[in-house]
């Protein structure tokens, strides 16, 4: 490639062969160098842009306006090193006419455990686990559109017979747990969840609870 | 390839579309590459499914494994403005050339008093600026910088992004740009408290959406009827 080839035949008189001659150009430099900033171009390009997960948070309420009990609220409480507890129902102190006094069920992040959140969820939310996937497979056979599938879906979210899920987190929670949480409730297409502050009585439960392990 | 090649010379091979192929790649990266500085903190967010990409334009608090939290406006227009506003209300004077400076600058991480100094320094020495404590976020003492940078940052992004509406609605120019959205960028080891005093901030501004910025996951089926 470096060369200036001549095509002609090597040995006759200086003019004749200049004639001939076909000019290369040595590539080599250029290519490599077109390779070098393609290299960087490519190393340095930032392709995707980063994914986010939505998020809306409760707006507090009005001190005078009066909070309705939750029926069917599950509580994920979430403390230091990956531990996550959770309890149904309404918070008792104490057992009283209504109920007994709550107490803590530990849950774990990983997929097969006997005590996976996964797996938990999975089984609380199964009916409209069930409802989801059936509308989504009409829509993919574009029974109905996709409007309509989005209508249908938001209903059965907002669905009051399903559960809602408090997270809570004590001081020593990382932000991985609340998003590893979050994101489990998503896969589980859990319509409600809320991220609510924890309360005193629900430390001392957790705290009781991690001392005695 | 007519011609025998001579004993011991190299093939010669034809590289024009090779190289007419790396050039159009070369100019293809080069005019999308998008150049910013170096953030002050490397965080490493956490991985979710969350398929919904950053909007373009955003405010950003992002917050390092230490709690500290630093802020950033997408929008350099509204950068600048938001800038000049909080100037004025801490009572620190910041030149025309400082403020420009700071359109271009990535997130800050440093008291309202230290920014001056900190936006005179050289790209290199910034790292080590020792002040980078993070904004200030007392929600006791009224030096709550963090909100003010919030609830200006807020209205200058979507006051910048209103002006760009009307305009291009004028030149009748087809308009891409979307509202302005509020992000969290933050490590998969901070502890949540910290997180939790920024969206307090974020909440007691009467902002209540965010997008949380996660990683992608891999594997594993998912129902999304979002989609």
């Amino acid at each position: 490639m470096a060369e200036i080839s001549d095509s002609g035949g090597g040995h006759k008189g200086g003019k004749k062969r200049a004639k001939k001659q076909s000019t290369r150009i040595d590539m080599t430099p250029m290519v490599d160098l077109a390779f070098l900033l393609l290299t960087f171009f490519v190393l340095t390009a930032t392709f995707s842009k980063p994914k986010s997960m939505e998020l809306t948070f409760p707006a507090p309420l009005p001190p005078d306006q009066k909070v309705d009990e939750i029926k069917k609220g599950i509580t994920i409480l979430l403390s230091k090193e990956n531990r996550i507890f959770y309890y149904e129902g309404q918070f008792r102190a104490a057992d009283d006419d209504k109920g007994k006094k709550t107490s803590l069920s530990e849950l774990d992040f990983s997929q097969d455990s006997k005590i996976s959140l996964h797996k938990y969820l999975l089984e609380k939310n199964k009916p409209m686990q069930d409802q989801i996937k059936d509308l989504d497979a009409k829509h993919k056979k574009n029974l109905i559109q996709d409007s309509t599938f989005k209508r249908l879906v938001k209903e059965r979210k907002a669905n009051k017979e399903s559960f809602t899920f408090l997270i809570k987190t004590d001081d020593k929670a990382t932000y991985k747990n609340v998003i590893d949480v979050i994101d489990e409730l998503n896969i589980n297409v859990v319509g409600k969840y809320v991220m609510v502050d924890i309360l005193k009585p629900e430390i001392d439960l957790l705290n009781e609870k991690i001392g005695s392990n | 390839m007519s011609k025998k090649p001579s004993k011991g010379g190299a093939p010669a091979l034809d590289m024009t579309p090779m190289v007419d192929l790396a050039f159009l790649l070369v100019t293809f990266f080069m005019l999308t590459a998008s150049f910013r500085m170096a953030e002050p903190v490397v965080v490493d967010p956490p991985s979710s499914i969350g398929q919904v990409d950053l909007p373009d334009n955003h405010i950003m608090v992002t917050i390092d494994d230490k709690g500290r939290a630093f802020f950033g406006i997408s929008n350099s227009t509204a950068k600048m403005n938001a800038l000049r506003e909080m100037g004025k209300r801490y009572n620190v004077t910041f030149t025309e050339a400082q403020i420009i400076k700071f359109s271009g600058l990535p997130s800050i991480g440093v008291d309202l008093k230290d920014l001056p100094k900190y936006i005179d320094l050289k790209e290199d020495d910034r790292k080590n600026f020792q002040p980078q404590k993070g904004i200030p976020i007392d929600t006791i003492t009224p030096n709550n910088q963090l909100k003010d940078w919030i609830s200006f940052g807020g209205t200058e992004a979507v006051r910048t992004f209103e002006a760009a509406k009307i305009k291009a609605k004028e030149s009748n120019s087809e308009f891409k740009s979307e509202k302005p959205r509020f992000a969290i960028k933050c490590a998969s080891t901070t502890k949540y408290i910290y997180v939790k005093e920024v969206i307090k901030t974020f909440t007691d501004l009467k902002l209540y959406q965010f997008n949380l910025i996660t990683t992608l996951e891999g594997g594993g089926t998912v129902i999304d009827p979002s989609k």
